[in-house]
């Protein structure tokens, strides 16, 4: 018989090797999914995580991968927080969307002024827009105890209805022709996020990413905050005689981690997508979540675990017009990566023990 | 190595000048906004892109992506198809307008065909057909068969497309029946069955006995069938399964002349951006079956009316018609043309609410 015993502490060695562990697992488990759709597993594999990295249009794809992965990766960042200090923004989503609404009416109503200081200016909207959302979640939480998880979510909701309002409203490009979505910021050269270096698919929500990692990482392991965040959601009752103000974390963590998805959502707005459009957001928000998770709330691992998550989406879109899998498959696929890694959790918290059969006395 | 291979094997290379304009095989793209089991607008799509295959048989290969975001991913997708060597791609929704011009400059020599939008470019034709004369047909029927004349419509997006089916469905039904009302509920979405089945529930439950969907899924067909004595019109695609109730009749979108006549243009290198708006004469709009249900003077007056526009005898937006707040648009005799058509941002005169903005 097998028997599981806790772990005094979470192994450090399996908390390194299940990640990698899980990756070879989906690559087996989706590896016998593909065969029985009648495709070369192998060839299926390889389109989904070698092609994009080191294939024939690398060139283009490994740029892909950063416009996918920073903004998966800024929200992360920022979610990791909260979720340490357990405070639950599940919101992310919502105040993407209202960043990259602030950001892009920051935008068009300099428009067509060419000046220097547009840009800065969207990037503080973005990141106001998103921290004002936030700040609703927060604000309930430490006046009325609200539920932060419930609020946040629901105003994702909201938010996309404001969205909607906005593409077909107040900033509907008044050149076209009745239809909505607004103007393309990224035609708009003091708006435009543009590639730093093109072909690279750098953009600036991309050094943010990377700007975020690094100072989420020293913020955690240097920062008396960073230790306040840890301290809270490991043992909340010693953080508060330890002198930890849970409000003020909330608002910290909510703020922050809203700010971020505000900003996330202003650089793909004035960057890749280009336009508010009615369904301008695709998900990042919730996708961040899984992210997080994923990179085990570890600044570092959220970085590779973001480039991971793009990897498989870009690589799943290749193996759908390439082999011509269906994308309910590649769903089924990322939703393995997922299982496999949050079921071998279990071999970082607990040991595997052949239990010996005690002999009734 | 004699001159003219040189210059065949630079040609192929795209070295020299105009590279050869006829092929022998072509590969063409397709870009879905939805799955290509959704029943309707991608199922379509998806049925024309098998019968480019059934007619080039090995001459042409085809390849697909669906579920595509519209946004930056239809970007990136487009980009992918164009690398992987397509030679006509076809993004096959409004919001992907953007994404291909984007495309479309970066491969100049690839050819682009984009559904529903308006921006064009010398490899970038735009397509779409002109399924408010379906709605016409859906109007007589469905105020005609109206017993509460509340009449329910699911909108996906309010944009020009939707609008125009609005307007068209409502101007017919008033024509046979002016007590008719008109409730539309907006889903902000072209697919999403929960949403849908939401919609026309909440409709059912407000009195409204027929159901006009601008979505794509059969979820709304479902809901009617539930509760019966509903009627429903199969929307892009024939929904013949819901027949003979509560399907009464559908709008079937007739993608495969379009869709073969271009990649044979390709083929023969006389590909010319175009802009195509094609409706039930030319075959780009069917209407299905009138079922059973339908009384037979109703579904003569039906195909009568279908038969008019057809043969282009009559228009469905031929004044006099009003704007919703009074105001002539149309007069008496006059045709609407096709630029006010396409940009149409206004509901006509009677149909109560506001477009959303």
């Amino acid at each position: 018989m097998l028997r599981l015993e806790k772990r005094p502490v979470p192994s450090r060695a399996w908390t390194v090797a299940t990640p990698v562990l899980a990756v070879l697992l989906t690559m087996v488990a989706g590896g016998v999914m593909f065969q029985l759709l009648g495709k070369d597993p192998f060839v299926a594999i390889r389109t989904i995580f070698w092609d994009p990295v080191f294939g024939e249009f690398a060139w283009y794809f490994r740029g892909q991968l950063l416009v996918k992965a920073g903004p998966l990766i800024l929200i992360a960042v920022g979610l990791s927080m909260g979720f340490r200090a357990g405070i639950w923004n599940i919101g992310a989503e919502g105040q993407y969307i209202i960043g990259a609404i602030c950001g892009a009416a920051v935008g068009l109503a300099f428009y067509p002024l060419e000046a220097w200081f547009i840009f800065p200016l969207m990037v503080i909207a973005g990141g106001l827009g998103g921290w004002a959302w936030a700040m609703i979640p927060a604000l309930l939480k430490t006046r009325f105890r609200t539920n932060e998880i419930l609020v946040s979510l629901l105003l994702v909701y909201v938010a996309e209805q404001l969205l909607a309002a906005m593409a077909l409203g107040r900033l509907r490009n008044p050149e076209g022709g009745g239809f909505p979505g607004s103007r393309n910021l990224s035609q708009y050269p003091s708006a435009a996020n543009l590639e730093l270096i093109p072909g690279t698919g750098m953009h600036w929500g991309v050094v943010a990413a990377f700007v975020a990692v690094i100072f989420g990482y020293i913020l955690l392991q240097r920062h008396v905050l960073g230790y306040q965040i840890r301290l809270a959601g490991q043992a909340p009752r010693a953080a508060r005689f330890g002198g930890v103000n849970p409000n003020r974390l909330v608002v910290f963590c909510l703020g922050l981690s809203g700010a971020l998805a505000g900003l996330a959502g202003m650089f793909e707005v004035a960057g890749p997508a280009g336009q508010i459009s009615i369904d301008f957001n695709s998900g990042y928000g919730f996708t961040a979540i899984i992210v997080a998770f994923l990179g085990r709330l570890d600044p570092l691992g959220i970085l590779l675990a973001g480039l991971l998550m793009a990897l498989t989406y870009i690589g799943g879109e290749n193996a759908q017009s390439n082999l011509g899998l269906p994308s309910a498959a590649i769903q089924a696929f990322q939703g393995m990566l997922l299982f496999f890694l949050l079921a071998l959790d279990l071999l970082s918290n607990f040991r595997v023990r052949l239990a010996t059969r005690k002999v009734k006395t | 190595m004699d001159r003219r291979t040189l210059i065949a094997g630079m040609a192929a290379l795209g070295l020299a000048g105009p590279t050869f304009a006829q092929q022998d095989t072509v590969k063409a793209g397709f870009i879905f906004v939805g799955p290509i089991g959704d029943g309707g607008w991608t199922f379509e799509h998806n049925r024309a892109r098998l019968a480019v295959e059934d007619h080039f048989g090995a001459k042409v290969t085809t390849v697909f992506q669906e579920s595509v975001p519209e946004g930056a991913d239809a970007e990136r997708a487009i980009t992918q198809m164009a690398l992987g060597g397509a030679d006509i791609i076809f993004t096959t929704s409004f919001g992907y307008m953007d994404p291909t011009l984007n495309v479309a400059k970066k491969f100049p020599k690839v050819k682009f065909e984009h559904a529903t939008g308006f921006k064009r470019a010398d490899n970038l034709s735009t397509y779409s057909a002109r399924f408010y004369e379906g709605r016409a047909i859906e109007g007589v029927i469905a105020g005609r068969m109206t017993k509460t004349n509340r009449i329910g419509y699911i909108g996906s997006f309010p944009i020009p497309e939707v609008i125009r089916g609005i307007n068209s469905a409502y101007l017919h039904a008033k024509k046979v029946n002016p007590d008719v009302e008109f409730n539309i509920i907006w889903a902000y979405t072209w697919f999403d069955p929960a949403k849908e089945a939401d919609a026309a529930k909440a409709l059912i439950e407000q009195g409204n006995d027929v159901i006009i969907q601008h979505t794509d899924s059969t979820a709304p067909q479902a809901a009617a069938e539930a509760k019966g004595n509903v009627i429903t019109f199969g929307q892009a695609s024939d929904m013949a399964e819901y027949a003979p109730m509560p399907r009464v009749s559908s709008i079937i979108d007739n993608w495969a002349p379009y869709y073969i006549a271009r990649v044979q243009a390709v083929m023969d290198g006389t590909w010319e951006s175009t802009d195509t708006w094609d409706g039930i004469g030319a075959g780009m709009v069917g209407i299905g079956e009138i079922s059973d249900a339908v009384p037979a003077e109703v579904k003569a007056e039906a195909l009568a009316l279908k038969d008019s526009i057809a043969s282009g005898a009559y228009h469905p937006f031929t004044g006099p018609i009003n704007k919703q707040d009074g105001s002539p648009w149309l007069a008496a005799g006059e045709v609407a043309d096709d630029g006010t058509l396409a940009g149409l941002n206004f509901y006509v005169e009677g149909i109560k609410g506001d477009i959303p903005n």
